[in-house]
């Protein structure tokens, strides 16, 4: 995010100040009146980016402030404490944390491959009377909101889950070292991985839709040369499209990946809402930071607690500070593997 | 004196690809009529017409290229290597294996150079790392590009200039070693000296490949083609050796689009 805020209004000054050295001599007559409304208009803008980064500011400064208490208190050990205890005053983040974190995997891990094999349908092999319902189902099941989703996922998609999916997960992938751990236990439908399969059908519309555009825009005549030396679509696809389309296919992804992070009402109906976690399982039920703020801040005392939930609250938009960071990193990575490209 | 003694020396015609009683579609339009041809083994065979004519369209067949549009479709005959690539059982990757392609465009893969040359080639022979790189030598060689680039084989193939990205676009589609390379506008986006590097080039390669080449431009046609096939409108209006074709056309409307009054 510092990202975003160092660059855009150094640029916004850049371009203006070469903008205003090109115009006066090209336009004479009116010179005065447009580098004045040129003038005008670019401190206007430059106020409502300025705004954007106050609000950043303001957001941060507050948060820190009001979470003091919890972070004086309990300073760094906060984020691997697994206690919380409102009555006895102890609190420690670990399970909201772990929760948040596992979740979002979960989503992605469903949700990165599920979509791209339908942004892949739908660009490369879909017959074309297909194309424009499946498209738009898609971007319909984008408008659904979380609520519905977390109603559905509790009363419908739970008692499936828990009857149809998890013994048959836990009796073959239950039984596999190391991994068997994460599907071990009574199969009660709501708990982190019913959260993140939840999470997963709500990212898929976005990063889908996003992957599908992307694809879209790549050349058709560059495809054809692909296809042209005897590639298959799958070829064609993973070789030559991914690649070039790699940053907003990334962009999708990470779309998707902050929606899951901060996603809250969803979550909150099927992750079970309990602050112990006795295994590594995904059976279990957990929490996590969004779920635990909505569930505890209408019966929070003031004072500890409640700076306890807003450090939470500061933890999140940290961790999402880091996706987004390392994402722009991988981009930048990408890049320079790949040469200069234009 | 010089001319019949070339002419014996010249080996035999071969015919590489023939069209019989050849027709095109676009869902319900007709864009390509009865179009019956035969295009020369290691000749430079190239099609003019105005905009529209089914040129391209024709040039996109030889490969099937429109197979990846469902509402196209062809009858007839097409004939390589003595069979019918219409027929169902042509294997679509292999055919295209055999019938390389370059665009109007340069459409280099977003990769580094030296994988877009190869990239083709893993897609059909196995080989190691040591003759790879003979062949990527031999068709960037081949391509006249090989001085340009020796030395940033791992660059991005989208660094290099439009001129060398079309050379090397070139190079991609001969390093599979196929029997005919199709060139559809080859030098429409590319300035005056690359596009004189590019029709030295096409000269070059056809001592190895049957070349067929679409062109707005007539003079290319009659600087670098063996025969020429005017169309129009969907229709194969005349075809022969270009020197005839441009010398002494035998229907008005070739000579009409040949001397601009037309087109």
């Amino acid at each position: 995010m510092s990202m975003t805020a160092d660059s855009m209004p150094g640029m916004a000054m850049g371009e203006e100040g070469g903008k205003m050295a090109v115009m006066p001599p090209n336009k004479p007559v009116k010179a005065v009146s447009s580098s004045l409304g040129d003038t005008i208009f670019f401190n206007i803008t430059r106020a409502f980016a300025l705004i954007a980064l106050l609000m950043l500011a303001g957001i941060i400064v507050s948060l820190v402030y009001a979470a003091w208490p919890s972070i004086q208190k309990y300073g760094l050990p906060f984020v691997w404490t697994s206690d919380w205890n409102p009555p006895a005053e102890k609190f420690g983040a670990l399970i909201p944390i772990y929760g948040t974190i596992v979740t979002s995997i979960i989503a992605l891990v469903i949700a990165v491959p599920v979509s791209f094999g339908i942004a892949l349908f739908l660009t490369e092999l879909s017959p074309a009377w297909l194309r424009r319902p499946l498209g738009t189902a898609i971007e319909l099941l984008a408008g659904i909101p979380s609520i519905v989703y977390g109603m559905w996922g509790l009363l419908v998609f739970a008692p499936i889950f828990s009857k149809y999916i998890q013994p048959p997960l836990g009796a073959t992938l239950g039984n596999l070292p190391l991994v068997g751990k994460l599907f071990a236990g009574p199969p009660i439908g709501i708990g982190l991985l019913c959260a993140g399969i939840i999470l997963a059908i709500m990212i898929i519309p976005f990063i889908a839709s996003v992957m599908r555009d992307v694809f879209e825009v790549t050349p058709a005549m560059l495809k054809e040369s692909a296809y042209g030396v005897g590639a298959t679509t799958w070829e064609v696809v993973w070789n030559v499209v991914l690649p070039y389309t790699k940053v907003g296919a990334l962009g999708g992804v990470m779309l998707g990946l902050g929606r899951a992070l901060g996603e809250t009402m969803a979550v909150t109906f099927v992750i079970g809402n309990t602050n112990f976690l006795n295994s590594a399982s995904l059976f279990e039920p957990g929490n996590s930071i969004t779920s635990a703020l909505a569930n505890e801040f209408g019966e929070a005392s003031p004072g500890l607690h409640t700076a306890a939930l807003i450090e939470l609250g500061l933890i999140l938009f940290v961790i999402t500070f880091v996706v987004l960071a390392f994402s722009k990193l991988l981009l930048m990575r990408l890049a320079k593997g790949e040469g200069s490209k234009s | 004196m010089n001319a019949v003694a070339e002419e014996i020396a010249a080996p035999p015609l071969v015919t590489e690809v023939a069209f019989r009683n050849f027709n095109f579609y676009y869902g319900k339009f007709h864009a390509l009529k009865n179009i019956n041809l035969e295009i020369f083994r290691r000749q430079v065979t190239a099609f003019i017409g105005p905009s529209g004519c089914g040129k391209s369209t024709l040039l996109r067949t030889i490969n099937r290229m429109y197979d990846l549009y469902p509402e196209q479709r062809a009858e007839g005959e097409l004939i390589l290597g003595g069979k019918d690539i219409l027929s169902r059982g042509t294997d679509i990757y292999d055919l295209r294996a055999k019938v390389g392609m370059v665009f109007q465009k340069p459409t280099p893969f977003p990769m580094s150079i030296y994988d877009n040359i190869a990239f083709g080639v893993r897609l059909h022979e196995k080989m190691g790392r040591g003759e790879m790189d003979e062949r990527v030598e031999w068709a960037l060689k081949k391509a006249a590009l090989w001085g340009e680039v020796k030395d940033k084989l791992g660059q991005s193939g989208m660094s290099l200039s439009g001129g060398q990205q079309q050379r090397l676009c070139i190079a991609r589609g001969i390093a599979v070693k196929p029997q005919v390379l199709l060139l559809d506008e080859p030098t429409s986006a590319l300035d005056p000296i690359s596009t004189l590097k590019i029709e030295e080039l096409i000269t070059d390669l056809a001592d190895d490949f049957t070349i067929v080449i679409v062109t707005h431009n007539m003079q290319q046609a009659a600087r670098v083609s063996d025969y020429t096939a005017y169309m129009y409108l969907g229709d194969l209006v005349e075809f022969g050796e270009t020197d005839r074709i441009f010398l002494k056309p035998t229907r008005k409307e070739t000579e009409d689009y040949i001397t601009g009054r037309f087109g």
